[in-house]
């Protein structure tokens, strides 16, 4: 079973998805539930427009969103530019370059998941709670978050399950460097270049199952927990 | 307590013109359904603004479309009971009733939060879900909730109207004892003239997004202003009066009215001396020229034809005065064909049912 025994580049690897992953979903989840607030309840002008922009990294070939980072973000693109200069924020060949890129490829599954629970919350509850005294941020909090739980959870597993496997844009943005952007995926992709690299590859890919498995189960586990609390009336 | 209500407002084809005042005690917004109660209720909780009109509780301008002033809902501290309970599926029944009083300011909060959960009768669901709680349940915790939220008016929205007659039956003594034991000024908007007349101090009539009468309770349930069938169907007298006697045997309690004459009711659980007020539906009152015999009705009294008016569908109203009260009569215009009535004439009013409201 030694062929089972994982290297210190593999571990590295996988610690860096975990690590990228979990930023990506953590970072984008307040803008998603804005972005899904605003795509649910909002009236007004370029709302499709809005909506087409959160949906293109569906739609759009990982490597064309890849390199559409890599000129806006990159250190002489308009907003890269801005934030090295501004903030000294640099995010091309860095790993958080790969987190802005698993979090926008995640992005729209996470609205997605968002807005449909939102749109499924009875607005008479919100009605009802402003007549109780209660002011609409206070209503946000006490009722329709609660109420939108499982549907922000679903999105961000959906987010972070999406983040493990990115690999098109991450690898067209910022490059696949061993212990700074080589993520799982690109590990995988790496050992499949080279002769011999048939065993690491398949350590690598359990370890993926692994973390797929575990991570649908969690998401099951949690959703039936609050389906049972947030039973609908 | 004063309310001030006058709005004007369009939704879509209908059309809302309405004005009205409240000095306290229930004020019911009665009419079909349609005919913009809710509208109004809702204007005047602050869930719709209205184009143009004025709400002033006291000397508090709510809203003055003129002035551009518009308290939002969660600023006027009005109770809302809305036809189905919209408790908060989160929330425990204990959370949900404590939810107004966490927002509701320290000073102004309930001094004994138990008096109401008693009042209501849902001190053993404290710890359940809503959504494990029968009908009648939820709208009770759902008028405990807006209760605990120390309202200064509260808004009822056909709290009853979702619920079958006996869960009616369940809630209606709790708003009564509601009513006269909490104080707190409410409008109340139902469609049932049996509950209005039950609850209700004055009743603003409503129909097509007008108002078409304003009065005391028995005025207006009484009129000929009831406009749809069915409310002319259920329509009746509401006469107040004081307990005479009650024999303990029969089951039989005396009501001396305030205009003079005497009823039995029975099956009344009163104590003489108690005032009552008690529901005649026009319905079930029949008129005789000759003082008929042999008749199991209890409670036949005398009087004269006041005024008779055909509804054109074959029935008519009649209006008895009977001492100093009247009584509705609601019988087929070929009877009053065939008996020769107008007005003056003396007749015998045949009661079959007297409700004790």
């Amino acid at each position: 079973m030694d062929w089972l025994a994982l290297s210190n580049e593999e571990w590295t690897a996988i610690r860096l998805s975990l690590r990228v992953s979990a930023v990506a979903v953590l970072v984008s989840l307040p803008l998603g539930i804005l972005v899904a607030l605003a795509l649910a309840r909002g009236r007004f002008w370029g709302k499709s427009l809005l909506n087409g922009l959160v949906h293109l990294p569906l739609i759009l070939p990982p490597v064309v969103t890849g390199f559409l980072l890599l000129i806006l973000f990159g250190r002489r693109g308009p907003i890269g530019s801005v934030l090295d200069e501004w903030f000294g924020i640099v995010l091309s060949f860095r790993w958080t370059g790969a987190a802005l890129a698993c979090g926008v490829m995640g992005f729209p599954l996470m609205v997605r998941s968002i807005r449909l629970s939102i749109e499924a919350v009875d607005r008479k509850l919100e009605e009802a709670a402003g007549t109780l005294g209660a002011s609409p941020p206070w209503v946000f909090l006490t009722v329709t978050l609660p109420l939108i739980l499982p549907g922000v959870l679903a999105g961000m597993i959906l987010a972070f399950a999406k983040a493990m496997g990115e690999f098109g844009a991450t690898i067209t943005f910022v490059s696949n460097i061993p212990g700074e952007t080589q993520t799982l995926s690109a590990a995988i992709y790496t050992f499949t270049q080279v002769p011999g690299g048939d065993t690491g590859a398949m350590r690598l890919t359990l370890v993926a199952i692994a973390i797929s498995m575990v991570a649908l189960i969690a998401s099951e586990a949690l959703a039936q927990r609050l389906g049972r609390k947030v039973h609908l009336e | 307590m004063s309310l001030v209500v006058e709005a004007r407002h369009r939704l879509g084809d209908f059309s809302l013109e309405a004005a009205f005042t409240s000095d306290g005690g229930v004020t019911a917004l009665f009419g079909r359904s349609g005919s913009g109660k809710t509208s109004l209720v809702r204007i005047i909780a602050g869930l719709t603004r209205p184009a143009e009109g004025r709400v002033l509780l006291d000397d508090e301008v709510l809203v003055d479309t003129a002035r551009r002033i518009f308290v939002p809902a969660h600023r006027r501290r009005f109770g809302y009971v809305f036809q189905e309970a919209r408790l908060f599926p989160h929330l425990t029944v204990r959370q949900n009733l404590n939810y107004g009083r966490w927002f509701s300011p320290k000073g102004a909060r309930t001094e004994n939060p138990d008096r109401v959960v008693d009042l209501l009768g849902i001190a053993g669901l404290l710890d359940r879900q809503p959504a494990n709680l029968s009908g009648g349940e939820k709208q009770r915790v759902a008028i405990g909730r807006a209760l605990l939220a120390s309202p200064r008016l509260l808004l009822m929205d056909e709290p009853l109207a979702a619920l079958d007659e006996e869960r009616k039956a369940e809630i209606l003594p709790y708003l009564e004892r509601l009513r006269d034991e909490v104080g707190i000024p409410i409008v109340y908007v139902s469609h049932s003239v049996a509950e209005v007349a039950r609850l209700a101090d004055r009743v603003v009539l409503m129909a097509d997004g007008r108002i078409e009468a304003i009065g005391a309770a028995s005025d207006v349930l009484s009129g000929p202003r009831l406009s749809s069938a069915a409310e002319r169907r259920e329509a009746g007298s509401v006469l107040a009066g004081r307990v005479e006697a009650r024999d303990a045997a029969h089951g039989l309690a005396t009501i001396r009215l305030d205009g003079g004459a005497t009823i039995l009711v029975p099956g009344a659980a009163v104590s003489p001396g108690e005032t009552v007020r008690l529901r005649i539906p026009a319905r079930d009152v029949m008129i005789a020229t000759v003082r008929p015999e042999g008749l199991s009705a209890l409670n036949i009294l005398e009087g004269a034809v006041e005024a008779i008016e055909p509804d054109g569908e074959g029935m008519a109203s009649l209006r008895i005065a009977c001492g100093g009260d009247v009584v509705r009569a609601r019988i087929t215009a070929f009877s009053v064909e065939r008996l020769g009535l107008a007005p003056g004439l003396p007749v015998h009013a045949v009661i079959k049912t007297v409700a004790l409201e």
